[in-house]
């Protein structure tokens, strides 16, 4: 499908790989070449074999069939670190620093051999100043915000002189702004002539950045397209093999009830950054959704723990849930005030991942009296729920009933969700709903978050994903250094000014939102 | 070139289900060696160690004595393990359980006492137990203190504890200078199973709690707790389980436990306290809640095979002058197997080539 004349020569190709997991084929010939100076993007819905490929392709995973080309010779990666010796780089969604540690005795854990770190930091600030990056050598990593762990990660990789430089869903944790930057960062990669292979499922970012598209779907090669002749539906349909539907509005109904009622919220911190709340103040109806926006790490995990009552607040009337004071009370007694949570985490926290699916259920439900009667746990009962949520909210799996840790992000995702949605909970409140999920998933977590509010459910949503709250939360506060912003109805606000209250800049989002405290 | 544990995605049930009998047989192998090694044909060991108890009557009986106290600790123990805690003092609950247990039998010795003695002094014995084993709970919870160090160290202080009673203020001012306390009287005695033998009452009770123990862990939401605790500690927390709760719940049934074996066994075949009370039964019934997997019906097997290792090691030091440590070695080999099997089923080993990190 290649309709680009004469491409130039491919760095690092994968010719029909393929590899099974037990009956699961997760790649099935799957080829990619990925070219000099051009950004080439791989895009597929969760457990499409992104992952799996990427793996293959920098030595974690051996495919069992076809091959790897390395400048056109065949070639084989035992491991990562022989991928890296040949200037293979891979960014991780989840980075690997040291907290403790400062940026450039990070960096020098990752490299091969002695330096001396006054040298190391030398190079650093050189990469830094080339690619426009901006970090700071000596600073402590627990000091730094999400977006700037990756930069590190980035450096990192760029101090191994890579020629393919492999972004696994870079964008994912930066702010709109921070996503600019990195998208500069990219450009010039690719001007001097190296490779950059771009994972993500933010179709927009894609046909803005990218030379060459290649579309996975339930572990097969689809097409290798050009993005900037697609439009972010023709994309979405590749990846889907359906259209996907956006999530509907539905039509303005009554509110009813304050729900979850929070006031003059503040918890002290524990010294590390952004992790104390500061004077917040949400209301949720019976009826709507509240977004809260912001970057990681800004007090959205101590807020969610605070609300679930995995963290408990001396003043107990700071946190109203259905006109009964909660701040003492426990996760169980806060759902038992028909409040559910479903946290960002999926696994070790959302489930507990060497459990078996079916097990996990008992985590939110074994206070409602049904399937543990008098301390009994009720097997039929349980399998009973169990099935209706598999089956409900449609979660795919190999097995009978495996461990949690087996499912996809997307399907354990769905399987959470529809875990508290089952409950029937007069308020949910959730932290990341979309968080590495696919697109279908994700719209249809959202319909359903969307269905709950029109039958009367209180929903308060978490999240990094500034598209998503704009597209189904009825109004949107941004949370930044403890801090939480009114918020506002999405119809009296924009795109930029929660961008630049995300950054930081309290001012902007305020002027948007004035007026509108009243609500 | 160095090594590096991979973990193994798809691990099967049967390969679960082998670990013990592979360590098992690795065991066995390792204790030829070292018969061989000390002049001995291994045929000839193996015969005596783990044939011929099997062969009699009396032995067999002996059998289920030694097993039972591993049976009840073993259960308890599983409590703690299954919650990722590490109680390794078992043996000090055991004593302190046996302490204050027999502190009752010897309170009412020489009086008209009636048949409420033998029910009391097992529930103190449970306490005993209990309380002991609630020190490195405390200690963890409240100071974050490993209990495996704090356990571990709590059974001295009860064996020395113990040793100071039956040398002092408890010893039987008859006894001819013996360290020991006097033999209990017949209503602080574990009533036998049969006539002539050495079955007691106490196996009766190490069976009713393999009963209850696995409806506990397998059916109910305190056992679901547990597992959780120890599986995923934040899900835990986010289901609403006080992780401080089944800290101390674990520990006091762990304890409880241990305590109940202690007195029983003091109540029981030895009917009188002295310096030592147990060949180690607390640290074996560590190897036979691994060895059984942590499931109550599989320490009662366990604790059967490693009841055949001291049996088998009386008959190797009578008829085979071998030290009762040869015991000690088969046992210990025996956890180390297991403990390795477990990671080698879960994960494989790697070389990993080329790395040339300092």
């Amino acid at each position: 499908m290649g309709d680009v004349p004469d491409p130039p020569h491919a760095l690092l190709e994968a010719v029909k790989l393929t590899k099974r997991f037990g009956s699961l084929v997760a790649n099935d010939h799957v080829s990619l070449a990925i070219r000099a100076g051009e950004t080439h993007a791989l895009l597929g819905e969760n457990g499409a074999g992104k992952s799996t490929l990427v793996k293959m392709m920098c030595g974690l995973l051996q495919a069992d069939s076809g091959e790897l080309l390395y400048d056109g010779a065949p070639i084989v990666f035992p491991d990562p670190a022989s991928s890296r010796a040949k200037g293979v780089g891979v960014v991780f969604q989840h980075f690997a620093l040291f907290d403790a540690l400062s940026v450039v005795e990070n960096v020098a854990l990752g490299l091969p051999g002695h330096q001396k770190l006054a040298v190391l930091a030398a190079r650093i600030d050189d990469c830094v100043r080339r690619y426009g990056l901006s970090v700071e050598p000596y600073r402590r990593v627990g000091e730094l915000s999400v977006g700037e762990r990756q930069r590190v990660e980035i450096v990192r990789c760029l101090l191994g002189d890579p020629r393919v430089l492999i972004l696994d869903e870079p964008t994912s944790v930066l702010t709109p702004d921070e996503s600019e930057n990195l998208f500069r960062t990219v450009d010039l990669l690719t001007d001097e002539g190296r490779a950059v292979l771009f994972i993500s499922h933010k179709l927009d970012e894609v046909r803005r950045l990218c030379h060459r598209a290649t579309v996975l779907r339930g572990g097969k090669f689809i097409a290798e397209v050009d993005p900037k002749q697609e439009s972010s539906a023709s994309l979405a349909r590749l990846m889907v093999g359906a259209d996907v539907p956006r999530t509907p509005r539905v039509a303005a109904h009554a509110l009813g009830e304050p729900r979850l009622l929070v006031r003059q919220l503040s918890v002290a911190g524990d010294g590390s950054r952004g992790s104390a709340l500061h004077d917040i103040n949400i209301e949720v109806r019976a009826g709507e959704i509240v977004g809260i926006a912001g970057v990681a790490g800004n007090g959205q995990t101590t807020l969610f723990n605070v609300l679930s009552g995995e963290t408990r607040v001396a003043d107990h009337e700071s946190i109203v849930i259905d006109k009964v004071a909660a701040g003492g009370l426990g996760p169980t007694e806060r759902r038992a005030l028909r409040a559910g949570f479903v946290p960002e985490e999926r696994l070790g926290h959302a489930a507990a991942p060497d459990m078996r699916l079916s097990d996990n259920v008992l985590l939110t439900t074994h206070g409602d009296g049904e399937i543990v009667r008098r301390g009994v746990i009720h097997r039929s009962v349980l399998f009973a729920r169990f099935q209706k949520i598999v089956k409900g909210f449609d979660v795919r799996f190999g097995g009978k009933d495996p461990k949690a840790r087996r499912l996809s992000g997307g399907n354990l995702q769905k399987f959470v969700i529809g875990r508290e949605v089952l409950r029937d909970p007069v308020l949910i409140v959730v932290d990341q709903p979309t968080w590495g999920v696919d697109a279908s998933a994700a719209a249809f977590i959202r319909t359903t978050l969307r269905e709950r509010a029109a039958q009367g459910c209180a929903v308060l949503v978490v999240s990094q994903d500034l598209d998503e709250l704009l597209e189904f939360a009825d109004r949107v506060g941004v949370m930044c250094e403890g801090r939480l912003t009114a918020p506002v109805p999405v119809a009296e606000t924009s795109r930029e000014a929660i961008g630049l209250a995300m950054g930081g800049s309290h001012g902007a989002h305020a002027a948007g939102g004035e007026g509108e405290h009243a609500a | 070139m160095p090594l590096r544990l991979e973990r193994l995605e798809n691990v099967s049930p049967l390969r679960h289900a082998m670990a013990p009998v592979v360590a098992a047989l690795v065991t066995l192998v390792v204790g030829a060696v070292m018969f061989v090694a000390l002049g001995h044909d291994p045929v000839h060991a193996f015969t005596i160690y783990f044939i011929e108890p099997l062969g009699d009557a009396y032995t067999l009986q002996e059998l289920v004595v030694k097993a039972s106290p591993l049976l009840l600790i073993g259960i308890g123990l599983s409590f703690c393990y299954r919650a990722n805690r590490w109680n390794i003092g078992a043996e000090g609950q055991y004593v302190a359980g046996a302490v204050l247990g027999s502190w009752l039998a010897l309170a009412t010795h020489g009086t008209e006492a009636g048949p409420w003695v033998l029910p009391a002094m097992l529930v103190l014995g449970a306490v005993g137990g209990a309380l002991w084993g609630l020190i490195p709970a405390f200690l963890r919870v409240r100071f974050g203190a490993s209990e495996i160090l704090t356990s571990l160290m709590l059974v001295y202080v009860a064996q020395l504890g113990l040793d100071y009673l039956v040398r002092g203020p408890w010893r039987d001012p008859a006894g001819f200078n013996f360290p020991q306390s006097v033999t209990f009287d017949d209503v602080a005695l574990m009533p036998l199973l049969m006539e002539d033998g050495r079955l007691h009452g106490g196996i009766v009770i190490a069976l009713l709690a393999v009963i209850a123990a696995t409806f506990v862990l397998g059916r109910t939401l305190v056992g679901f707790s547990i597992e959780l605790a120890g599986s995923a500690p934040r899900a835990a927390a986010f289901a609403g389980f006080d992780e401080k709760r089944v800290t101390y719940g674990v520990f006091a049934v762990s304890g409880a436990l241990a305590g109940l074996a202690g007195i029983i066994e003091v109540a029981g075949p030895i009917g009188q306290l002295q310096p030592s009370i147990s060949p180690g039964y607390g640290f074996t019934a560590i190897i036979a809640a691994m060895l059984g997997r942590l499931h109550p019906v599989g320490i009662l097997v366990a604790s059967l095979v490693l009841a055949l290792t001291y049996i088998g090691g009386e008959a190797a030091q009578i008829t085979m002058r071998l030290p009762f440590d040869v015991t000690r070695v088969f046992q210990g080999t025996l956890l180390i197997a297991i403990l390795a099997a477990d990671i080698l089923v879960r994960y494989r080993i790697r070389r990993v080539e080329g790395t040339t990190h300092a």
